[in-house]
């Protein structure tokens, strides 16, 4: 069977993972089309990242399916470069080579695991600078970047590979609060152009206005979810309500 | 008037690292690490042991320091030998060592354990103990493809040296792996990148800086252990200076002939030292 695009871009079905004995998601299943932003909110512990990290096989499942593209990412068989290279994501660490200027970072995987030309990867690493609003960094190593500049790089670095699935896992959690700003306004432009996303966070206000469908996980398992308006308008689990009375 | 919160310039309030800091501020390239105040003890702890030595010698016998220099040309052609020695023994355990410490970091359980057994049995042998095991163990000569290799004792002395030294090295190359963040493996497999390139290409160019400090604390350490393969029957400083010694058969010279074979390993080993805790600072601060 071929993927075709207006069948979900992914597709969890039953999910399952434990660490040890812990068991951190037990049965997560939603469905992702092409162009939707969605946003995974909900209390610390309760799972999120790592079902962001599960899309891309950095975790793998135990029981459950997994589908990208029409592609079972629950596979042993699994070329995980190639999921990888449709699945870009950041990290709330940023985790930039820090040896590698700005410009470096983002021409790093074109060059070296898409074979690509170096003249060609330099000059779409410069206008993904542009667009992230550093192109006068690219020459300045992540040490000497704030925050938010390096968490900018980090997104360029990941649009570099031209994915079709961007996971984004709390990449503003780490930031001073006027950082956060620039770099949720790159995920709004990135949003507005129609790049699949998937956003760990607990920016309220922006999954608000950003997200098109809304999870609200804990403790493993989807409590409720909808579009921001009604999810945050008239939320029905009590846990959703206490959660929700808590952060806003 | 108040230092701004946080600083301080009375020594006792500062970390040693920062008296050290401080201490070496305006030293910039490594000849001069020698400091004057280092000279200044060396020259007077000499002048000292000579001039002992003067005093306890018999009035027909030559002087001290005429003695020293009648043999200095010797010993020291000794002591060049025991660099030669301890730079080929940094040489081939540091290119065994590299090996050996990212076997150390293999996905495979049975590589990984094997070298980690390696690294722990040489790591926690007595020098001296694997020097005699490799002058008895080695043949006096091997043959390779119809050549025949003769292989004299200092040749089998450096690679019993060579032996601790990969295991340290293998140490340092584990040790400086692992202490890279999880997250930069983490976004290089995110960005689709393989083991193997993630190791080269990101990894290890990021471990040299964190690796360079131990790796040279360790080459100063095997120089000063060099002399061992006196031990062992092979011609070094050591060797040379105990046969001027009978040559000379004056015991007021023992300690002064000793000493001006310590001051070259001290001068030759010093600087390293400080060296590699300039080194570690300059790391510490860039990160």
């Amino acid at each position: 069977m071929t993927w075709t695009p207006d069948q979900p871009i992914v597709r969890l079905v039953d999910v399952h993972k434990s660490f040890g004995s812990n068991e951190v998601l037990k049965g997560v299943g939603f469905d992702v089309t092409k162009g939707e932003v969605v946003c995974i909110i909900g209390p610390s512990g309760s799972g999120k990242s790592t079902l962001l990290r599960c899309v891309n096989a950095l975790v793998p499942i135990e029981r459950g399916s997994i589908l990208v593209e029409g592609q079972e990412v629950n596979d042993k068989d699994l070329d995980k470069l190639a999921l990888r290279r449709k699945v870009g994501m950041v990290f709330q660490q940023y985790n930039l080579f820090p040896h590698k200027t700005a410009l470096q970072n983002i021409m790093m995987a074109p060059i070296h695991v898409l074979k690509q030309d170096r003249a060609e990867v330099e000059a779409r690493a410069r206008r993904l600078l542009k667009k992230v609003r550093l192109a006068d960094k690219a020459a300045a190593y992540p040490g000497e970047l704030s925050g938010g500049q390096q968490q900018r790089v980090a997104i360029a670095r990941s649009l570099a590979m031209n994915p079709d699935i961007m996971l984004f896992d709390e990449v503003t959690a780490a930031l001073d609060p006027e950082t956060v700003k620039e770099v949720l306004l790159t995920i709004r432009e990135l949003a507005a152009e129609g790049m699949t996303c998937l956003i760990v966070t607990h920016e309220m206000g922006f999954a608000r206005e950003l997200a098109h469908h809304i999870y609200f996980t804990d403790r493993g398992v989807i409590v409720e979810h909808g579009p921001p308006a009604e999810f945050f308008a008239h939320p029905r689990d009590a846990r959703t309500k206490e959660f929700l009375s808590q952060i806003l | 008037m108040r230092p701004p919160a946080g600083t301080t310039d009375l020594p006792v309030l500062l970390s040693p690292t920062a008296v050290l800091r401080q201490h070496d501020a305006g030293m910039g390239d490594p000849c001069r690490l020698l400091g004057p105040r280092t000279a200044l003890f060396l020259v007077v702890a000499f002048s000292m042991a000579v001039a002992g030595a003067e005093a306890a010698t018999a009035p027909a016998a030559p002087g001290v320091i005429a003695s020293l220099w009648k043999w200095a040309p010797l010993i020291f052609q000794g002591f060049l030998f025991n660099l030669l020695v301890s730079v080929l023994a940094m040489a081939i355990g540091t290119a065994a060592g590299a090996i050996l410490g990212l076997m150390q970091i293999s996905l495979l359980p049975p590589v990984r354990r094997g070298s980690w057994v390696a690294t722990q049995f040489f790591r926690n042998a007595p020098w001296l103990v694997l020097l005699f095991y490799c002058m008895l163990l080695l043949p006096f000569e091997v043959r390779l493809f119809g050549l025949v290799i003769p292989l004299p004792a200092w040749i089998k002395s450096v690679i019993g040296l060579s032996l601790p030294v990969m295991a340290n090295v293998s140490e340092i190359v584990r040790g400086g792996v692992q202490s890279i963040p999880v997250g930069q493996w983490e976004s290089a497999e995110a960005l689709a990148f393989t083991r193997r390139q993630t190791l080269w290409m990101i990894i290890l160019p990021q471990c040299v800086k964190r690796m360079t400090p131990p790796w040279m604390n360790l080459y100063a350490i095997l120089t000063m252990a060099t002399p061992l393969i006196s031990i062992v029957g092979v011609q070094d400083g050591m060797t040379l200076t105990r046969a001027a010694l009978s040559a000379e058969n004056r015991t007021e010279l023992l300690v002064p002939m000793y000493l001006m074979l310590l001051s070259w390993f001290f001068i030759y080993c010093y600087p390293i030292a400080r060296w590699t805790i300039r080194l570690e600072q300059r790391f510490a601060v860039k990160g």
